[in-house]
């Protein structure tokens, strides 16, 4: 069997970097579930759950990025466009968390590390680049996959420098941190562009068929506006 | 829920069975963009053990549950790796589905719309 290693294993970073880690992404998993919980409604709900499912599937498709290297969809950016930042987060946490205790990739004791890269920096810069690009690009399909693009490539190069922030604190080698995060970001950037095509497909062919089941569709138009009735915070 | 995005969901679901079971068998082995990053400077022997030289991966620990039944994305005991990834993928799909639209029900917003609903 080859190489199916796809998030931090045990032992790159410390146990006591890593359980800061892991009560730093419990935390802001709380917040996410809080969050989320005014954006789920009885359409958002299944429609995230088939979003985490489409993430897993998509993250066992390794591409070439470089010869000898690949890279997969960590899906922060497409997560936040389909059901926006909370239940984006909480999507892509789902996926590592089944990843790492069913199917043994990442490690248990990284898990938190893996939590914040992926579910949370990506997400959240996902999230951020997103709100931004809507408010200049038009509110199509095209617009959206443009969206889609530029916010997962840099948002990819932002989780891989939460590794390298993890590494600098709690790193059991002793690599230049530079060359790590040159290295880190270089490899990243094309994983990023692999992502972007992925994720720029696949919200514009929802934006086709169902443009009101899409989160940045409907909810970056305005800023906090709820069009449903009987919501009382 | 509506038929509309009964049949959305549905569609969308045999598209993620589709890459994870039948795609995933095409997928790049190479190790990804962390992994090819971690191992650089270490020299490695035919069984991926690290013979030398210094890299980030060099203390990398077993994972806790490396013998579980569906490690490594592969079903323990079948021996055709196109049948065991299929079967992986599959499985995890719908687990990932099935926990996570499972929670997200429990968590949504109820209105006092739904409360008949």
């Amino acid at each position: 069997m080859e190489t199916t290693a796809m998030h931090i294993a045990n032992g790159i970073v410390d146990g006591p970097v890593s359980a800061v880690f892991a009560v730093l992404a419990i935390a802001a998993l709380a917040v996410c579930v809080r969050k989320a919980g005014h954006d789920l409604d009885e359409r958002l709900a299944p429609m995230a759950g088939l979003v985490a499912a489409f993430i897993f599937a998509v993250q066992m498709l390794n591409f070439n990025v470089l010869p000898g290297v690949s890279g997969h969809l960590l899906g922060g950016t497409l997560a936040v466009i389909l059901v926006g930042p909370w239940v984006g987060a909480l999507c892509v946490s789902t996926v590592l968390i089944v990843q790492c205790l069913v199917f043994s990739d990442g490690g248990v004791t990284a898990l938190g590390l893996n939590i914040t890269n992926m579910a949370l920096l990506g997400t959240a810069a996902g999230y951020l680049l997103v709100a931004g690009l809507l408010r200049i690009l038009p509110k199509t399909a095209s617009g959206l996959a443009v969206t889609a693009f530029i916010a997962s490539v840099i948002s990819v190069v932002v989780a891989s420098q939460g590794f390298v922030l993890e590494y600098a604190l709690g790193g059991t080698t002793d690599l230049s941190l530079p060359w790590v995060s040159g290295a880190m970001a270089g490899v990243h950037v094309l994983i990023g562009i692999g992502e972007g095509l992925i994720a720029a497909t696949t919200v514009a062919t929802v934006a086709k068929v169902r443009p009101d089941l899409v989160y940045a569709l409907r909810r970056f138009r305005k800023p906090v506006t709820v069009p449903e009735v009987g919501v009382t915070a | 829920m509506t038929k509309r995005l009964g049949w959305f969901l549905a569609g969308g679901l045999l598209v993620a069975l589709l890459l994870a079971g039948v795609v995933s068998n095409f997928a790049s082995s190479n190790p990804d963009g962390l992994d090819a990053t971690a191992r650089e400077g270490c020299t490695f022997n035919a069984d991926g053990e690290i013979t030398g030289g210094t890299c980030i991966a060099q203390q990398e620990g077993e994972h806790q549950l490396a013998g579980s039944p569906l490690a490594d994305y592969g079903i323990k005991g079948i021996d055709n790796s196109f049948l065991s990834t299929a079967l992986a993928g599959t499985a995890g799909v719908l687990i990932t589905f099935g926990i996570g639209a499972g929670l997200f029900w429990v968590a949504r917003r109820r209105s006092a719309q739904d409360q008949d609903a």
